[in-house]
């Protein structure tokens, strides 16, 4: 292809330079494999699966032959009540969840942001439920909203009536507010992460230049913490998207379904109902949904602006 | 802009723009300011120096209502201003990090101040171009502050610090974050602004060269305490005491340790005696110090091959325009000579000089700690 000849060192270099090249390849390919084994027998393989398995009716009577049912099982699914209603319990949770979790989490940090004296203490407290798992919080609150003994019965004057979570008006409001207080922690830290990010000497010069304390906060310490809310939003969400636990300690999805979130009506399809080929297809649009909710982040987090000072 | 106009009939001097009286402000442990008594008069531009941990941006952080001062009153434009938050001090401040507001457009950083006072919208656009125009910042209202340069940065944070023209402008080394040459030009700008727009200047700053350039007087503190105020040539030709004596001047003034003769009329510094004026003898004894610091600027030293102070040079600095000669005298002080560019001399590192002190150069300070100025 060279019109001019090069002399023969300068083509034992190109050789020697494109072997190191495979080389270098070979290598990066070795030291990425066991990463990549866990991967597909963990992720690629199954999420692979769980679409074909979407593609089979599962029998009603175990034993018998799964059969083909190509995409018309995924328009049944999607299209039936039941998973409609279950997506807007979903949409619902999460709408109680993020916003006012995300409100709690600044506004506990931005208290334990001022310079008081033993703010440490709080500092600890605010981010302890960190430390415990959903689970623990779903007993915990389980305790508190025991219709005879429970301490959150008394206080909300529901004494003599049934428990909370029995009722269908507002059973997701109490799993969500188990929610909220399990999450407090990561919002807290989130946020408080966020707002050392905010420099001093913009809040001293906003004082300086008249503004009040609601005024720094909402024309200073707001934008410049957008980036980090918008952060906690998507995690929140998607973590929302995802609750189960404390469904299925709480609730089991009831009463009347009123709790009814995806990832418990998927449980529920598995091994209440024995229906794979549905809970198959129920699992790719939460998929789906996540896929979306991680796209817009990744879109948003390349835009975003940088401070730069 | 219009001239300030003093409430009194002309020929007055200008009333008192910010008062500080004893001021002190401890932290944990600490003092960081003690008992600092300034006032700095309408108009005037004062410069507060020291080095860094001297207490000079403490000190201005109280004047603007960042630090509440552990003890004493502050008086701004005669108003008692001590318990009075940042901002209704009526000040404005620039810092070293402009502290713009990074989401804001210029136009916007600018005219946060006035939205924050409810200046109606007509009035607010007319007084953001003003300072715009001033400034020459036009063309740059609508960009953000992370599409400027350093220089431009700096001047969009002096646009706001001057929006609203406060009773007094309060800088935190303004000009730290700029390159050297930008540093100079800016440095003249801001003196000429200062002049134009007659408002009070409180400038912080460690640079003796700014300074010396910018103000019309200096305030010197160095561990919290202030230590001279007075206009810059009188702070180099009459420092008030070793500190000053020893933080003021390029290379630093030389400081020995001398002995006072027993007739009061000579100083022996080493095998050197330096005789001393009439003035100067008198104050000694006045002073009743025996062991003393003399100070002698490196322009007042001279090379002179007879002299019994015997020095060997350590360093030979070169700025073109002049040569500084670092000597090892006796008691292995360094001793620094300043020469100028018609200096014939040509001396290498490790020869032995003959140093000549000019009499009627010296200054005496006490031999104490304190180190206080003796005479005139």
């Amino acid at each position: 292809m060279t019109a001019i000849d090069l002399p023969p060192e300068r083509v034992a270099a190109r050789r020697r330079n494109r072997a190191r090249k495979r080389r270098e390849a070979l290598l990066a390919y070795l030291l990425i494999s066991p990463a990549l084994v866990v991967f597909a027998v963990f992720v690629f393989y199954p999420f692979a699966k769980n679409i074909w398995l979407g593609l089979y009716r599962t029998p009603p009577f175990p034993g018998l032959p799964k059969r083909y049912a190509a995409y018309d099982q995924y328009a049944r699914v999607l299209t039936s009540p039941e998973f409609r209603g279950s997506l807007r319990t979903t949409f619902l949770f999460v709408a109680m969840t993020v916003p006012t979790g995300l409100l709690l989490g600044l506004l506990m940090a931005v208290l334990a942001h001022q310079k008081l004296r033993g703010i440490a203490i709080y500092r600890t407290i605010f981010s302890s439920t960190v430390a415990t798992s959903i689970a623990v919080a779903s007993v915990i609150f389980f305790t508190l909203l025991n219709p005879q003994v429970g301490l959150l019965t008394y206080l909300l004057g529901r004494e003599g009536e049934p428990s909370v979570l029995d009722d269908p008006r507002w059973a997701l409001v109490a799993v969500a507010g188990v929610t909220i207080w399990q999450n407090l922690g990561l919002s807290f830290i989130l946020m408080s992460a966020g707002l050392q990010g905010v420099p001093d000497d913009l809040l001293e010069a906003a004082e300086i230049d008249g503004a009040g304390a609601w005024g720094r906060f909402r024309h200073v310490v707001v934008p410049l913490l957008s980036p980090t809310i918008f952060f906690a939003t998507i995690v929140g969400s998607i973590l929302a998207f995802q609750a189960f636990g404390q469904i299925d300690l709480l609730t089991q999805g009831g009463p009347l379904r009123k709790t009814n979130v995806i990832v418990y009506a998927m449980y529920d399809a598995v091994f209440r109902q024995n229906n794979e080929g549905k809970a198959a297809v129920l699992s790719v649009a939460l998929f789906a949904i996540t896929l979306v909710l991680t796209l817009i982040q990744l879109r948003l987090l390349e835009r975003r602006v940088t401070y730069e000072r | 802009m219009g001239e300030a106009v003093g409430t009194d009939g002309a020929g007055e001097a200008p009333a008192d723009q910010v008062v500080l009286r004893a001021i002190t402000k401890r932290f944990e442990g600490t003092v960081a300011v003690d008992g600092l008594d300034l006032t700095v008069a309408e108009g005037e531009f004062l410069v507060l120096l020291g080095p860094s941990g001297c207490g000079k941006s403490t000190a201005l952080r109280m004047i603007a209502g960042l630090e509440q001062p552990s003890d004493g009153a502050i008086a701004i434009a005669g108003r008692d201003v001590t318990d009075l938050p940042a901002g209704d001090r009526d000040v404005a401040m620039v810092f070293q990090s402009y502290a713009l507001y990074p989401h804001m457009t210029v136009r916007r950083n600018i005219e946060f101040p006035l939205r924050n006072r409810r200046v109606a919208a007509a009035e607010r656009d007319r007084l953001v171009a003003e300072a715009a125009a001033a400034l020459d910042l036009d063309t740059l209202l609508d960009r953000k502050p992370s599409e400027l340069s350093g220089g431009q940065r700096q001047r969009v944070a002096l646009a706001r610090a001057i929006v609203r023209r406060p009773a007094v402008f309060l800088m935190d080394e303004p000009l730290s974050n700029l390159d050297a040459k930008l540093r100079v030009q800016t440095r003249a700008e801001l003196i000429e602004l200062q002049r134009r727009l007659g408002t009070t200047v409180v400038y912080v700053t460690h640079d003796q060269v700014e300074a010396m350039t910018m103000g019309h007087r200096i305030a010197i503190m160095s561990a919290g305490a202030l230590q001279q105020v007075a206009p810059p040539d009188d702070v180099y030709a009459r420092p008030a005491n070793t500190f000053v004596a020893g933080f003021i001047g390029n290379p630093p003034m030389n400081l020995l340790a001398g002995t006072v003769a027993d007739d009061g009329r000579a100083v022996a510094v080493g095998p050197a005696t330096v005789p001393l004026g009439a003035g100067l003898a008198a104050a000694v004894a006045a002073a009743g110090h025996r062991e003393v610091v003399v100070g002698v600027r490196p322009e007042h030293l001279t090379l002179a091959e007879g002299s019994p102070l015997r020095a060997t040079v350590a360093v030979v600095e070169s700025l073109g325009h002049e040569r500084h000669l670092v000597c090892r005298g006796p008691g292995d002080v360094l001793v620094t000579v300043r020469l100028g560019d018609a200096d014939p001399t040509d001396h290498q590192v490790g020869d032995e000089v003959g140093l000549r002190i000019d009499a009627d150069r010296v200054h005496l300070f006490a031999g104490d700690e304190r180190g206080d100025r003796i005479g005139p």
